[in-house]
């Protein structure tokens, strides 16, 4: 039996690895690939936690995450393969039409 | 009372509406149809209204326009004796000077405008007389200020005439803001604008306010109705065309002020109210007649005239007798028209040349021309039977009851007086134009037919309007609205026959004098009396010399280090404040999705810190 507090430091470790990635990478997927890092590492902790509580409210959250996360690719690739028709790059520091 | 009395203003309105929006597309016929058409139809209603008036007071209330708190006003109409007399008169007399216009615009380029704006002051004279609420009464006392503005500068591209625009305007706001303070003073002490309501109510209030707000009130009516002080705007009005002097310099607009104050009358009695208003009129009434007696300028002549006669209008309903103000408003309205129509066609006839120095014999060339000018000119000058007679006459009575009764005699004796002057001018301008021999050779043509028709009609009328009033058959007008005076003075039931007797003295006599005294188109030399009249007893001095001035420093004071100081830098200091603050801001957006996740994971770490440490 794996005791809880591994799963929220495993957690953790993950949030704040894709944290860094979205942070410091330029290209656009990595970036993206970061944020799915990020959510997952919330699941992860939602899991852990609904089974240490005895409750199926975290599990019901990380179900709405999935779906969520879903449609976020789903528009998400859509607008990097846009972008990078129209740039022919999806480095995100090019992309900076609303600076003031 | 049938509905379609109660649309006696929409008429001109939608006229003003077709020909403002799609005038200059028009033909000229149809122009002239529509701009006549509306008129004759308001008539029509305003026939309509007396035919079936019932006696009592008619009120309907179009809708609720203000609705704040305790402060509700309707727009709505009136329609008692006062306002169909004043309807009847506004729209008959309006009619005949739109046909007239017909003929003399007729060359005008601007055609469909001058129609449009005199629709548009008609509807909104109309309007003043027959709304129900002081405050309907001042929409439609500044609607007539802005018509008259416009059509006084109708010909703008001529200086002068843009400037005696203006002037009305700026002399009128004086007048104006005075009114204005008068409204708020009856609203807070009384707490209605309703026009019967105040004059109900109006013994109720205390004598301070009283007196206050009827003073108020009648400087508005001073800047108005021309009266001392503020006449001065007037003179100048005759810029604009005749028929726009006919009718809103002499006939209409100018009698706004005597319309309000018969309307409020009970508001109107008290004896210091009397004393002020019967001596501006009586002082205003000589002080104009002798100014015409030195001006060469034949409209000029019956501006001052109309000043004057407006004088006599005020000195009656100083001196508590209302009804004969009005009656002698409706006879002047008719004789004042009519001798402006006549100038008017000597101004057709010559070219636009009015100047007294330059006119002369046109009796012969212009027979119809001169007689009207002659009857009009009779009926000014209190000659019987001649309408203008009858109500100058009732006015000089109600004056001497007045001071027989223990009032001051001032209105009186001026009054007299200025029948005399006022028949000595209009013999001179008369003189002048029509009968002494011509200054050279020219060749004038009469009017055609649709500027004589008015000017015929305007003539029996200034012959028979004084059977409106004589009192011999019944005086009908001035039964018609005895109910709506009952509070006025009360008077002995027969006039005696000695202030008729001087009355036509001092008009005979003034005739004479104007004929016997003038001739050549040279004035008999009065020496400094002359240069006094001319100057208009140093008033001018006083205005050009020193308020004028006074008044344009104080405009280039504000203009200058007030506004460009301290207003217009406030204003610009505000903007400035807002658009540094926006250039520090915008360095915020920098475009970088990374910076934009990093102040959000910064944010967030306060927030959770703020959270765990509360």
């Amino acid at each position: 039996m794996v005791p809880l507090p591994a799963y929220l430091v495993l957690g953790a470790l993950l949030f704040s690895l894709g944290m860094i990635g979205v942070l410091v990478r330029r290209n656009a997927l990595i970036v993206f690939m970061s944020i799915e890092l990020m959510l997952n590492s919330v699941n992860l902790t939602f899991v852990a936690l609904s089974r240490h509580l005895g409750s199926m409210d975290g599990q019901l959250a990380v179900f709405f995450t999935i779906v969520v996360a879903g449609v976020e690719v789903v528009v998400g690739l859509a607008i990097i393969v846009e972008i990078f028709r129209s740039r022919a790059t999806v480095n995100l520091d090019d992309v900076d039409l609303l600076r003031g | 009372m049938a509905d379609f009395a109660w649309t006696i203003p929409l008429w001109p309105l939608l006229g003003w509406l077709v020909l403002g929006l799609v005038g200059g597309r028009l033909p000229r016929r149809l122009v002239a149809l529509i701009g006549c058409g509306t008129v004759a139809l308001a008539f029509a209603a305003a026939v309509a209204a007396r035919a079936t008036f019932p006696g009592e007071p008619q009120e309907r209330t179009l809708f609720t326009w203000i609705a704040a708190g305790a402060f509700s006003v309707d727009a709505g109409l009136l329609l008692d004796r006062l306002s169909i007399v004043m309807v009847l008169m506004v729209s008959g007399v309006g009619l005949l000077i739109h046909i007239y216009s017909v003929g003399y615009m007729a060359e005008d380029r601007a055609y469909s405008r001058y129609f449009a704006y005199l629709n548009l002051f008609m509807a909104s004279m109309l309007l003043l007389v027959m709304g129900r609420s002081l405050l309907v009464l001042f929409v439609g006392w500044e609607l007539v200020g802005l018509c008259s503005y416009l059509l006084i500068g109708f010909w703008f591209d001529r200086e002068r005439a843009a400037n005696s625009g203006r002037k009305a305007f700026v002399v009128n706001r004086i007048g104006d803001a005075a009114f204005l303070i008068g409204v708020l003073l009856l609203w807070t002490s009384l707490g209605t604008l309703d026009l019967r309501a105040i004059g109900a109510q109006a013994a109720t209030l205390g004598p301070p306010v009283m007196v206050t707000a009827s003073l108020l009130l009648f400087t508005g009516a001073t800047g108005k109705s021309a009266q001392l002080p503020l006449y001065t705007w007037l003179p100048d009005a005759m810029e604009g065309p005749t028929p726009v002097s006919a009718l809103i310099h002499a006939a209409t607009m100018v009698t706004a002020g005597v319309y309000m104050i018969a309307r409020l009358f009970p508001l109107f009695t008290h004896p210091v109210t009397v004393v002020v208003v019967s001596t501006v009129g009586a002082l205003t009434a000589f002080f104009a007649a002798t100014i015409a007696l030195v001006e060469w300028d034949m409209k000029r002549v019956m501006a001052y005239s109309t000043i004057s006669q407006l004088g006599y209008m005020f000195l009656a309903v100083g001196v508590l007798a209302p009804a004969a103000g009005i009656f002698h408003l409706t006879t002047h309205a008719f004789f004042k028209a009519l001798l402006f129509l006549a100038a008017g066609s000597v101004m057709h006839a010559m070219h636009n040349v009015i100047d007294m120095h330059v006119l002369g014999g046109l009796a012969r060339p212009l027979r119809y021309t001169a007689g009207a000018f002659i009857i009009g000119g009779l009926a000014l000058a209190g000659i019987p039977p001649f309408s203008g007679f009858f109500s100058k006459d009732l006015i000089l009575e109600r004056a001497w009851e007045h001071a027989v009764g223990g009032g001051s005699p001032v209105p009186f004796i001026l009054g007299l007086v200025t029948a005399l002057v006022t028949a000595v001018y209009i013999t001179r301008a008369a003189r002048y134009a029509f009968f002494d021999q011509p200054h050279r050779e020219s060749h004038p043509h009469e009017a055609p037919p649709v500027m004589l028709w008015p000017m015929v009609l305007l003539a029996l009328l200034t012959v028979a309007g004084g059977l409106l009033g004589a009192q011999r058959i019944g005086a009908p007008l001035l039964e018609f609205l005895a109910p709506q005076f009952a509070a006025a003075a009360p008077h002995e039931a027969a006039p005696g026959l000695f202030v008729p007797v001087l009355s036509i003295l001092a008009g005979v006599a003034g005739v004479a004098i104007g004929w016997l005294g003038y001739r050549d188109r040279r004035d008999p030399d009065l020496g400094w009396v002359a240069r006094l009249f001319s100057r208009h007893w140093y008033l001018l001095d006083l205005y050009d010399g020193v308020l004028v001035p006074a008044a344009k420093r104080v405009a280039v004071l504000l203009a200058g280090p007030v506004d460009l100081g301290v207003i217009d830098r406030a204003v610009n200091g505000i903007g400035a404040l807002a658009a540094g603050g926006a250039r520090g801001l915008r360095r915020l957006q920098t475009g970088y999705v990374r910076q934009y996740a990093a102040i959000i994971l910064v944010g967030t770490i306060l927030l959770m810190a703020y959270w765990a440490t509360r």
